[in-house]
């Protein structure tokens, strides 16, 4: 089975986000002034061959840890469904 | 003489700088190659500034993968000199050779400029030749320089005396911006317990003789032309 994996890996909260914090500075500028809490993080797709859901997570689980991430500063999220 | 490995990653852009100042400190230097696996027994690696890989990922990233590394593993392992600058520091960090990390500078921009450190540990591999509280003048450039560990860490570094160089605060006599990246404790470069494995975020390569404005860099390689593997490792500073 192939699945598509989506990472998405945000820098851990309360860690300063310079990026986030001009983006929402940028937003209130364009008269956005309702958006609050900005934060920056990266989106990362791939697929995977796995004999399962459950090993596709796993194995994705283990290049986060390993290079997708970086513990020290940033936390993932996956989001698995087959592909078509 | 101490032999040392200046690696050359896709990217590096200080290598012939580092290269010439570990040469003008009576050390041999000689490059070696990212798909390099050996460091052509080498008793120091030199990991110089740059943008390996393009810094695709995060900073330094790509590099910790990279066969050159693997063998920079074993040699920090046994003992052996390592000090990153820059770049090299980000990948170091990447690599778990020292802890922590360096993310995207507070204020957002590059910054290329002189700034003021402190070197606070001197008994490392590669500031033996400074004396603790020595003030360097000494060039940063840098997107990704502002340190960053758990609070159990940073007191641990502190703990240690680990933090090798601190920016220094803004004062009459240091009138440059302090901390120009929003580095955790105004840290500038740390080292690993033993002094042996070094990151640093300025530059010394680039001020490594009097005709760049300053010898205030030219430290960090003497103190390597000096060390005698195998001897003693350094005693970890008592505060």
């Amino acid at each position: 089975m192939s699945y598509r994996v989506h990472v998405r890996v945000m820098p851990r909260d309360g860690l300063l986000d310079p990026q986030g914090q001009a983006v929402e500075h940028a937003l209130g500028a364009l008269g956005f002034a309702e958006a609050a809490g900005v934060r920056v993080g990266r989106a990362i797709e791939l697929d995977v061959a796995a004999g399962s859901r459950a090993e596709a997570e796993s194995r994705v689980r283990q290049m986060c840890d390993k290079l997708l991430a970086n513990p020290v500063t940033e936390d993932y999220l996956l989001q698995v469904e087959e592909a078509r | 003489m101490i032999n040392v490995a200046v690696v050359r990653f896709p990217g590096s852009n200080c290598d012939f700088d580092t290269l010439r100042a570990a040469e003008q400190a009576g050390t041999n230097a000689y490059f070696v190659w990212h798909r390099d696996t050996g460091l052509g027994g080498a008793d120091a690696v030199l990991l110089p500034g740059g943008f390996s890989y393009g810094d695709y990922l995060r900073s330094g990233a790509i590099a910790r993968f990279s066969p050159v590394m693997q063998a920079v593993q074993r040699h920090a392992a046994a003992g052996g000199a390592v000090l990153g600058i820059c770049n090299g520091f980000q990948i170091l960090c990447e690599a778990h050779l020292l802890p922590g990390a360096l993310m995207r500078n507070a204020g957002l921009s590059f910054v290329s400029k002189p700034v003021d450190v402190v070197v606070e540990r001197a008994s490392t591999v590669f500031t033996s030749a400074y004396s603790p509280g020595t003030r360097l003048r000494l060039p940063v450039a840098h997107g990704d320089g502002r340190f960053v560990a758990s609070e159990d860490t940073l007191r641990m570094l502190e703990a240690e005396g680990r933090v090798v160089l601190r920016y220094v605060p803004a004062s009459e006599s240091s009138p440059l911006q302090p901390n120009p990246n929003g580095s955790a404790r105004h840290i500038a470069g740390i080292s690993n317990a033993a002094g042996t494995v070094v990151g640093i975020m300025p530059h010394p390569e680039r001020m490594a003789d009097s005709l760049l404005g300053n010898p205030d860099g030219l430290g960090f390689f003497t103190s390597l032309a000096a060390w005698q593997p195998g001897a003693s490792t350094l005693n970890a500073p008592t505060r």
